[in-house]
């Protein structure tokens, strides 16, 4: 069965049990707030998908948000004018994805240390923008982002661009060369650079859209909450890389789609919503998060590790008559 | 043919010494370097404010860093085989809540069973996440991330918006903390003998040296017989059992816990982990280079606020040591086998 | 430990079978003499020449000679598959090299102390073993050969307890036996000396030999002076001086093979296994670890030897037994036996002509490399290759051979020296450059670095070739299934749909895919390293008239091979290269398996002077 299908099972049945835990579930009303609370993960999880899928990780992308966000922030109590002030942010999360890449693929580091790293430094550099200040009075024209839906439908503007940006990142990934690359190198980074793939550029470029799909985020974040602190977006880049793996994409790169990405937003969303409806404490949603995570990469490997059991169970009986030795025994000394 | 291969092999006998002082110099310059720079910082630091060698000032700054090296300490084992537990701060805070709970007046446990229960708790996330390491198969990255939400969840599930306070502990409990042997905090000198063993241990017992045979090359591991799924399941349990203590030692020393204790302390952890030397990808590195990176990560936030330089400038201090660190292993790390290649091609030529 | 000691630690029933070979015995080599080197090497290397197929008369094996390339060998080869207890073959009048074996005799009496029975072993759709069997006495050197691909490497990672057969029995001291992975056959007394080093590069020398069995001292604590002792024993009983307080990194091919054969040593063990252990040493060394194999003989242990230079089997060992296409073949004393008898039993057919030399004269240069260096791998190599030649370069392993092809496409960056194909000089570092020059690059490792296992066998064939099959910067599907088909067909691959993971081909068929991917390019000049490495002899024969239609149709074909028949088969001209520098050049008239080899071992300088 492929993955997907699993998840379109997956999310019907939370369908199901979200509306039969409250008739609130199955409403318009409930869906703009749905999808108003996860656009800026969605958004995310598209560069994360290919990230991944190469072979690499970006865990830095909610310190990249919060980053844009203090920016943000720091710029409009200056009396910015506004267009100036999203150059300036997306200009930022694109060298923030440009540090992290090239510091991957020209310094030749682990992807997994450098953004542990650049997740502290880049909240670091939010927390001296604004220190303990908030920023908030934005014009109601960009916080009706998260107030008013997209004109004719139910759904939040941050959905609506996590939608036209799903259908680009689908056709990259999945019908043009720089796509195919990327699987390429997820499977297996040495055959894809003997095939004359430019691997180093594809990556480095890969960092620098989540870069700026982080800033993004920041940005709807920001007018969503009318609210620009240090904070902002702490805590994502898990419920980001949960929704990853959770549409099946493998944690050791080289598979994975756009489609189980959108998939996995729907049943994460889904669940997470179903959560709020029946009083389950707010702070502790990680739980589930970290649950979804550990069972996308567990499933997969079910079936070695019955086997592994198996195994075990077998040697440990088995354990009396040991192979004869033929070896001397060593002289201790 | 005599003549040409004698002394191929005679010029070249001197220099595996000499390759060997080469990584020995190289190896030793890095756990200097880090000493040099704790140095350095903690002269100028005094120099421009007396008030931070003051008694009370390095009891703070040891005692904090105490912890934080004991969390290290944990790290460091795990590090060595080519894994990461970033769970670390997440289980402190659970252990902090509940054994704080039981040293509470209210419970009053004696405080040996207090230290059980927060080794049991840190255990039993360790032990968890072993498992699912080593019979799972699942990269300790993501278990670990997993493990860092659920365990916090928990914590928060249990605690809710409750917090322990220090006026509800016996006062044992506090003192712990506090009590110093000529101006060093005891804990500081229990934690340095705990880290010391924990060297030893490594450097000398066949299942430390095994760890690092592992983080090196796991597939020679693998045929050389090693047992690797208890090395590394044994290493969880360890890492997590020493967070479990790290957490009744927290909540000995901030005395407020609730359930935010200890939260983002996977990363300072890790960056005094790679700071001090441990190579992010396993096989070499030392506990004591890792205690000494948390030393010199808690004498520079220490150093900050003495200088009255905003805290808020920690973090980000702290992310750039962590890439700075990493970033000259490698650099260093390709320069000696470089010039490791350049020997023994002039010696076989 | 010396020798002397450890026959202290042998049971009296492992001495029984090993009388003949006592060290210092006249026609061994005492291990310790200080004897030049080509006294025990030049006898065998004298005296048995590659025959042309077909001259060596009275082959004493019945070897197959029909099977014709293509068609799947026949099953359980007729070969008189001989008992190993049957007395050896009595003729031969041929085989002078007997004098090198015969002292050695292994007494027929010896027990039989490890031995496999039938095994098989599948992986996939691949099976790698079919019906193996092998069986070792204490005493005897005992060679394995077979092409590559027969299986043998499968066979040794059994024997490693690495694989677990899918059927047949394995024996250790005539019980059944299952080895749980490496620790049991450790366990066991088996140790293994793998073709690539394994090493820890982190730790030092010495506890890269004992790890998992560093000495103890009270209180289980790691004896780190007893240990640094034991391993200069050994390096003593190697003949060679490496620092065991040195870390492994950085240690040159031929010191991490010599540290893998130390810690095999230190194992004591009753059955060892050297899967191509030579392939990376000197001339001394070599010599100096036969001395060590005939020193473990005498100690009543059993060596399983596997090389592809026939010559060493013939020198070092007893008894051979050959694998063809996972089947066991034969299994026989050496003494009797010439090379071409071996070479039969392997190929399972007679070896064909050489093809090459039918070309017509070669064209312009289309490939020259200049003066390159990179340090510490390869130095001052100069040379070119012209449209319509095959020129191979040869050598032994590390002898930068494969260094030098990552270099001239991109893959490595090189300190000093230029590279100019289709006349223009390349960016260094840039496989896009290379290829954009027209260079095509089949690597040595078909599985890590010519294929992406996940992906189909279409996608695999299209991967080098996107940019031309796409229109507005989409894939157009449809161009890049026929342009994998078209290519599929020409190459013959034998595949069920191309939407198939490759990883469900053959060996051969998948090596024909990294083939179509880069022909599909059109390429002036094609780079192939080690050709036809693990693959069947179909498949085999199939990729060599390939190459020498591509040379015939003006492509500048480099080939790097370490078998020495297929580079006189296929090159003009051959180059050898020796501790990064080209030490030879032949042409294809005045190569021999002996120039080649002496040239690439440091013999030729030294006969010289």
């Amino acid at each position: 069965m492929r993955w997907e299908t699993g998840l379109v099972v997956v999310v019907i049945a939370i369908a199901i049990m979200g509306s039969s835990l409250s008739p609130q579930f199955l409403t318009a009303n409930n869906f703009f707030n749905l999808g108003l609370n996860n656009g800026e993960i969605a958004i995310m999880a598209l560069p994360m998908a290919l990230i991944i899928i190469s072979g690499e990780i970006d865990l830095s992308v909610e310190s990249t948000l919060g980053m844009s966000s203090a920016v943000l922030g720091v710029l409009w109590a200056d009396h910015w004018p506004m267009l100036a002030i999203f150059v300036v942010v997306a200009v930022v999360g694109a060298l923030a994805g440009a540090i992290n890449g090239l510091l991957v693929t020209r310094v030749g580091l682990p992807s997994l240390a450098v953004t542990i790293g650049t997740l502290a430094l880049y909240r670091g550099i939010a927390l001296i923008l604004l220190g303990p200040r908030t920023v908030a009075n934005f014009p109601t024209i960009y916080t009706n982002v998260g107030i008013v839906a997209i004109p004719h439908t139910d759904l939040p503007y941050s959905i609506g661009i996590f939608i036209v940006l799903a259908v680009i990142f689908a056709i990259v990934l999945h019908a043009t060369p720089f796509g195919r690359s990327i699987y390429a190198m997820g499977d297996n980074a040495e055959a894809a650079m003997f095939a004359g793939l430019r691997v180093k550029r594809i990556k480095t470029t890969l960092f620098i859209v989540s870069g700026v799909a982080s800033a993004l985020a920041g940005v709807l974040f920001t007018f969503r909450l009318n609210t620009a602190v240090q904070d902002n977006g702490t805590g994502l880049s898990l419920d980001v890389v949960a929704i990853v793996l959770l549409a099946g994409v493998s944690i050791f790169g080289g598979k994975g789609s756009i489609g189980g990405v959108f998939l996995a937003v729907l049943a994460f969303a889904g669940l997470q919503n179903a959560l709020l409806l029946t009083n389950f404490n707010q702070e502790a949603t990680g739980l589930v998060t970290g649950g979804l995570l550990l069972v996308s990469v567990f499933v997969p490997n079910a079936a070695m590790f019955v086997r592994s059991i198996r195994r075990a169970v077998t040697r440990m009986t088995r354990r009396m008559p040991s192979e004869p030795a033929l070896s001397m025994p060593r002289k201790d000394t | 043919m005599t003549a040409t291969l004698a002394p191929h092999r005679e010029p070249g006998s001197p220099a595996p010494a000499s390759s060997r002082r080469l990584a020995d110099r190289v190896f030793r310059i890095r756990e200097f370097g880090i000493v040099a720079v704790l140095v350095v910082f903690v002269a100028v630091t005094a120099s421009i404010q007396s008030r931070f060698l003051s008694s009370t000032n390095i009891q703070f700054i040891l005692v904090d860093a105490t912890i934080f090296a004991l969390l290290a300490l944990g790290e460091t084992i795990v590090v060595i085989s080519r894994n990461v537990d970033l769970s670390v701060g997440s289980v402190l805070g659970l252990s902090a809540f509940l054994t704080a709970r039981l040293a509470s007046n209210t419970h009053g446990l004696p405080l040996p069973l207090v230290f059980l229960a927060g080794i049991g708790i840190g255990l039993l996330c360790g032990i968890v996440n072993g498992l699912m390491v080593t019979i799972g198969r699942v990269p300790s990255l993501v278990v670990t991330l997993a493990t860092l939400y659920i365990i916090r969840g928990a914590d928060v599930l249990i605690v809710g918006g409750g917090q322990v306070v220090p006026s509800s502990y016996y006062p044992s409990f506090l003192t712990i903390s506090k009590a110093t042997v000529a101006g060093i905090p005891d804990l500081a000198i229990v934690v340095a003998v705990v880290i010391a063993g924990g060297a030893y241990w490594l450097r000398t017992y066949r299942s430390g040296r095994e760890l690092y045979a592992i983080g090196s090359n796991p597939d020679a591991a693998r045929l050389a017989g090693i047992p690797m799924g208890r090395r590394v399941f044994t290493a969880f349990a360890l890492s997590g059992a020493i967070a479990g203590v790290a957490g009744v030692l927290w909540a000995s020393r901030y005395g407020t816990v609730d359930s935010t204790a200890g939260t983002s302390y996977e990363l300072q952890v890790v960056a005094a982990v790679v700071v001090g030397g441990v190579a992010i990808f396993g096989g070499s590195g030392s506990v004591v280079g890792a205690a000494i990176g948390a030393l010199l990560l808690q004498t520079i936030n220490s150093a900050l606020y003495v200088l009255g330089v905003s805290p808020n400038w920690d973090q980000a201090i702290a992310g750039f040591l962590l890439i700075l660190a990493i970033v000259l292993d490698r650099l260093i790390s390709l320069r000696l086998t470089a010039s490791l290649r350049r020997r023994s091609a002039r010696r076989g030529a | 430990m010396g020798p002397g000691e450890e026959d202290g630690h042998r049971s009296p029933g492992a001495d029984a079978g090993a009388d003949a070979g006592e060290p210092g015995s006249p026609a061994e080599p005492a291990p310790d003499s200080a004897a030049p080197a080509p006294v025990s090497r030049s006898a065998p290397a004298g005296t048995s020449p590659p025959e042309p197929a077909g001259t060596s008369p009275a082959a004493p094996v019945d070897t197959p000679s029909m099977d014709s390339p293509g068609t799947p060998p026949a099953p359980a080869a007729p070969v008189n598959t001989t008992s190993p207890d049957s007395p050896n073959t009595p003729d031969s009048p041929n085989t002078p090299d007997s004098t090198a074996t015969a002292d050695a005799g292994t007494d027929a009496g010896a027990p039989v102390v490890l031995s496999l029975e039938h095994v098989s072993k599948s992986f996939g759709a691949v099976r790698a073993v079919i019906d193996g069997s092998i069986e070792l006495r204490a005493g005897e050197a005992h060679a394995l050969v077979g092409e590559n691909g027969a299986g043998k490497s499968t066979m040794v990672k059994i024997l490693a307890g690495v694989h677990q057969p899918d059927s047949g029995t394995l024996l250790v001291n005539g019980q059944p036996t299952e080895l749980h992975g490496p620790a049991g056959a450790i366990g066991a007394g088996i140790a293994i000396i793998y073709q690539e080093p394994t090493l820890f590069p982190d730790l030092s020398v010495a506890e890269n030999i004992f790890m998992g069995r560093q000495p103890l001292r009270r209180g289980r604590r790691i004896d780190g002076r007893e240990m640094t002792t034991e391993a200069d024993a050994l390096f003593a009983r190697l003949g060679v001086r490496i620092d065991p307080g040195r870390i492994a990194r950085g240690l040159s091919i031929a010191d991490q093979q010599v540290v893998e054969i130390a810690k095999a040593l230190s194992l004591n063990a009753r059955v060892i296994v050297m899967d191509e252990p030579t392939a990376a040493l000197s001339a001394v060394e070599v010599a100096r670890l036969f001395d060590v194999i005939a020193a473990l003989r005498a100690d009543g242990a059993a060596v399983l030897f596997i090389s592809h230079r026939l010559e060493e089997v013939f020198e070092i060992c007893q008894r051979v037994t050959v694998m063809r296409d996972g089947r066991h073949v034969l299994t026989s004393p050496l003494a009797g036996l010439t090379t071409g008898d071996l070479v039969r039993a392997m190929v399972g057919r007679d070896m064909p002509e050489r093809v090459a030399g039918e070309r017509g004269a070669p064209g312009a240069v289309q490939l020259t490399a200049q003066r390159l260096t990179r340090e510490g791998v390869f130095t001052d190599v100069s040379f070119e290759v012209r449209a319509g030649e095959i020129v191979a370069l040869a050598g032994l392993v590390g002898a930068g051979r494969s260094e030098v092809a990552r270099a001239i496409f991109g893959i490595d960056r090189y300190d000093a020296g230029t590279v100019t194909a289709g006349g223009r000089q390349l960016r260094k570092g840039s496989p896009t450059a290379a290829m954009t020059a027209g260079i095509g690059f089949v690597p040595e490792d078909r599985r890590q670095q010519g294929l992406v296992m996940e992906m189909s066998i279409q996608q695999n064939v299209a991967l080098a070739s996107l940019a031309t099959l796409r229109k507005a910067g989409i894939i157009r599907a449809s161009a890049e299934r026929s342009f994998a088909a078209d290519w599929a067909v020409r190459l013959s691959v034998k595949y069920g749909r191309l939407t198939d993971p490759v990883s469900m081909l053959s060996g051969g068929n998948q090596q024909k895919v990294v083939l179509a991917k880069w022909l599909g390019r059109r390429p002036s000049i094609l780079i192939v390293d080690e050709p036809t490495r693990g693959i069947d002899v179909g498949t085999k024969a199939d990729v060599h008239n390939l190459l020498d239609r591509l040379a015939g149709e003006g492509i500048a074909v480099l080939m790097i091979s370490s078998e020495l028949p297929e580079v006189l088969r296929l090159a003009d001209r051959i180059l050898v290269m020796r501790e990064g520098r080209l030490a030879a050049e032949f042409t294809q008239a005045e190569a021999s398996e002996e120039s080649i080899m002496a040239a690439a071992t440091g013999q030729l300088e030294a006969q010289e002077r």
